[in-house]
């Protein structure tokens, strides 16, 4: 395999150098959307406490997410009105799956 | 004559014990490429020199039927020999007993030999292949691992602890290998991870293969676990051959001088940095021309390789060599790389090894994952370590030494014993381009032609502070030096730290930021 040096800047120096995979396959950097509720788990949708138009509070009950045999409740991250509502009960999903959409 | 025949009666035991799982596990074992637990003991300790105990070992589980079977060794293959001559401890997990899996009898022969390491401070080598728990023995086995994991610790800094990965090594297995100072692994036969493929897939949803997840090479290039990595168990036990030519039997000891030799010719001193700050050059090759037959054993090489760590002669002693890479990410110090070189100090200052650092660093890594990722408290355990360790410390600065990296590259005032640059190193807070933007901001900006003024002060800069006369007029560098004296300086050094002691306040021990 060919080393490909690239240049990289600290403090506005360039340097000639490698980078790592480790470097190139790094995540990068997004600012959480507050108003949408991710899965942080996969699992399955139990119950659904809020409906869309509805409005809540910060901390209130918005879903059950059923995950390693516990039942986790899904809060609502801000004050807000349910815009939309990505799930239904019995659904199987996926990890960084949309939950809920507020606004 | 009965004695004859107890004589004989042995010789049959002890034929019988060592087929371990029987003649077809064995095959079955050759025919994964693996040799077996007694061959590997045998390969890798001096010809002749190995002694086995606890042959006849049985267990004692009556629960699901094991009382009905028989183990031989249950499963774990112990005893001690020499490797060039140095004593050694060691046991083998024999995989073709009942999948190499630990129970309390298992547990005990290991326990028993690596207290017999900590009694007679000889080093101690554990070849691991196992399927893990012995699931029949339940609670036993538990109990088992943690008197193991005690034991690792208790050793630690006191007799040089070696783990070999010749199979799988999963759950809370891992963890004596993890609290042992040195892991080799060999490419397709080593596996490691705490949970498995099935357990990841069930609870995340996350398909990996047990390679992609724990393999050898995973484990030496992305996770850091592991030390050294090999194509064979062969060639595996060859590089354990050499690591333990460079490092002594235990903390009271040095490690044995070999007949002193010059670096190789073709290694040229002067000729492999480039003038610039900001061209890259393999560090490796400074190191090679520094130490005795352009000898280096490097460690960790496939890991953080911004930074190299391992061993090389200076007149037939052993020396560390911690060293920034300026061809990989420029050097800089990041999370791994401060956990590879942190751990690398403290293993060369609790075995009396003097540590040798060369410095050519832009900084710290920049970014958010870096940050999110604790550099603050990682990058910590370079400071700590460098201050804390009492042996012989050399720094030699070879081209620039900025900002906190400066700092943490066993600088002076983290108390180096002696500080030398090359006439091209420049000590700065950072390179001039990044000063210059800072000092002379409203110059630059309120100038007629910003980027000309730029340059200007940038150079202007660079005439003044971009050499190593400023540090030196404060003693902050002991000696300005040729890179041709540089091995001589080191040997010299060296041999003047040789009364070295250096005391501490009395505590029972310090809290590095783990």
């Amino acid at each position: 395999m060919e080393e490909q040096y690239t240049s990289f800047f600290i403090d506005d120096t360039e340097y000639i150098t490698l980078l790592t995979e480790k470097f190139k396959r790094r995540k990068k950097w997004v600012s959480i959307d507050k108003q949408k509720v991710i899965s942080y788990i996969p699992g399955t949708i139990d119950k659904i406490y809020v409906k869309p138009n509805q409005k809540v509070k910060q901390g209130e009950k918005l879903l059950i997410l059923e995950a390693m045999k516990m039942k986790n409740t899904i809060i609502a991250p801000c004050d807000g009105k349910i815009k939309y509502i990505n799930v239904q009960i019995g659904d199987k999903i996926p990890k960084n799956e949309l939950l809920i959409v507020l606004e | 004559m009965a004695s004859k025949d107890k004589n004989l009666e042995l010789l049959e035991k002890r034929e019988e014990v060592s087929k371990g799982g029987g003649i077809e596990a064995l095959k079955k074992q050759e025919e994964m490429g693996k040799m077996v637990a007694r061959q590997r003991i045998i390969t890798l300790l001096d010809n002749d020199s190995f002694h086995e105990y606890d042959l006849f070992a049985e267990h004692e589980a009556r629960d699901f039927d094991m009382d009905k079977k028989t183990l031989h060794g249950d499963g774990v293959i112990t005893g001690t020999g020499t490797i060039n001559g140095k004593p050694v401890c060691i046991y083998a997990q024999d995989f073709t007993v009942a999948g190499g899996s630990l129970g309390l009898m298992h547990a005990r022969k290991i326990v028993k030999i690596m207290d017999h390491a900590l009694k007679m401070r000889i080093p101690i080598i554990g070849i691991n292949d196992s399927g893990g728990a012995r699931v029949q023995e339940g609670v036993n086995s538990l109990a088992g691992y943690g008197e193991i994991f005690y034991r690792n610790t208790i050793s630690s800094g006191y007799i040089p602890q070696i783990s070999v990965i010749l199979g799988p090594c999963a759950g809370g297995a891992v963890y004596s290998p993890a609290l042992t100072d040195f892991v080799f692994v060999v490419d397709k036969i080593s596996k490691m991870f705490i949970t498995g493929p099935e357990v990841i897939k069930t609870v995340l949803g996350e398909e990996i293969s047990m390679e992609d997840l724990g393999g050898a090479r995973v484990n030496c290039e992305i996770s850091g676990n592991a030390h050294f990595f090999a194509t064979s168990e062969q060639e595996c036990f060859q590089q354990i051959f050499r690591l333990m030519s460079f490092i002594p039997w235990n903390n009271t000891r040095r490690p044995l001088p070999y007949p002193a030799k010059k670096p190789k010719p073709e290694f040229e001193i002067g000729k492999i940095i480039p003038n610039d700050p900001k061209l890259p050059y393999d560090v490796r090759d400074v190191i090679k021309a520094i130490v005795d037959a352009s000898d280096f054993f490097e460690i960790q090489e496939l890991w953080a390789k911004n930074i190299v760590i391992g061993f090389g002669r200076l007149n037939g002693e052993t020396i560390g060599f911690v060293a920034n890479q300026p061809k990989v990410l420029a050097g800089v110090l990041d999370v791994d790389s401060s956990d590879k070189a942190a751990r690398f100090i403290r293993f060369c200052d609790a075995f009396n090894i003097p540590i040798v650092t060369l410095v050519d660093i832009p900084g710290y890594l920049p970014g958010v994952d870096q940050e999110h990722a604790g550099v603050i408290r990682h990058g910590a355990k370079v400071l700590y370590a460098f201050s804390e360790a009492t042996v012989p410390k050399i720094t030699v600065i070879l081209r620039k030494a900025y900002g906190g990296g400066y700092i943490a590259m066993n600088s002076i005032h983290l108390h180096a014993d002696f500080v030398f640059a090359w006439p091209n190193a420049e000590i700065a807070v950072m390179g001039p381009e990044g000063a210059a933007n800072i000092i002379f901001k409203k110059e630059i900006l309120s100038a007629p032609n910003p980027e000309e003024m730029r340059k200007q002060k940038i150079q202007e800069y660079k005439d003044k502070f971009a050499n190593p006369y400023v540090a030196a007029a404060r003693g902050y560098i002991d000696s300005v030096v040729h890179p041709e004296e540089t091995r001589n300086f080191l040997i010299h050094a060296i041999d003047v730290s040789i009364n070295k002691t250096e005391n501490r306040p009395q505590k029972k021990h310090g809290i590095p930021p783990f």
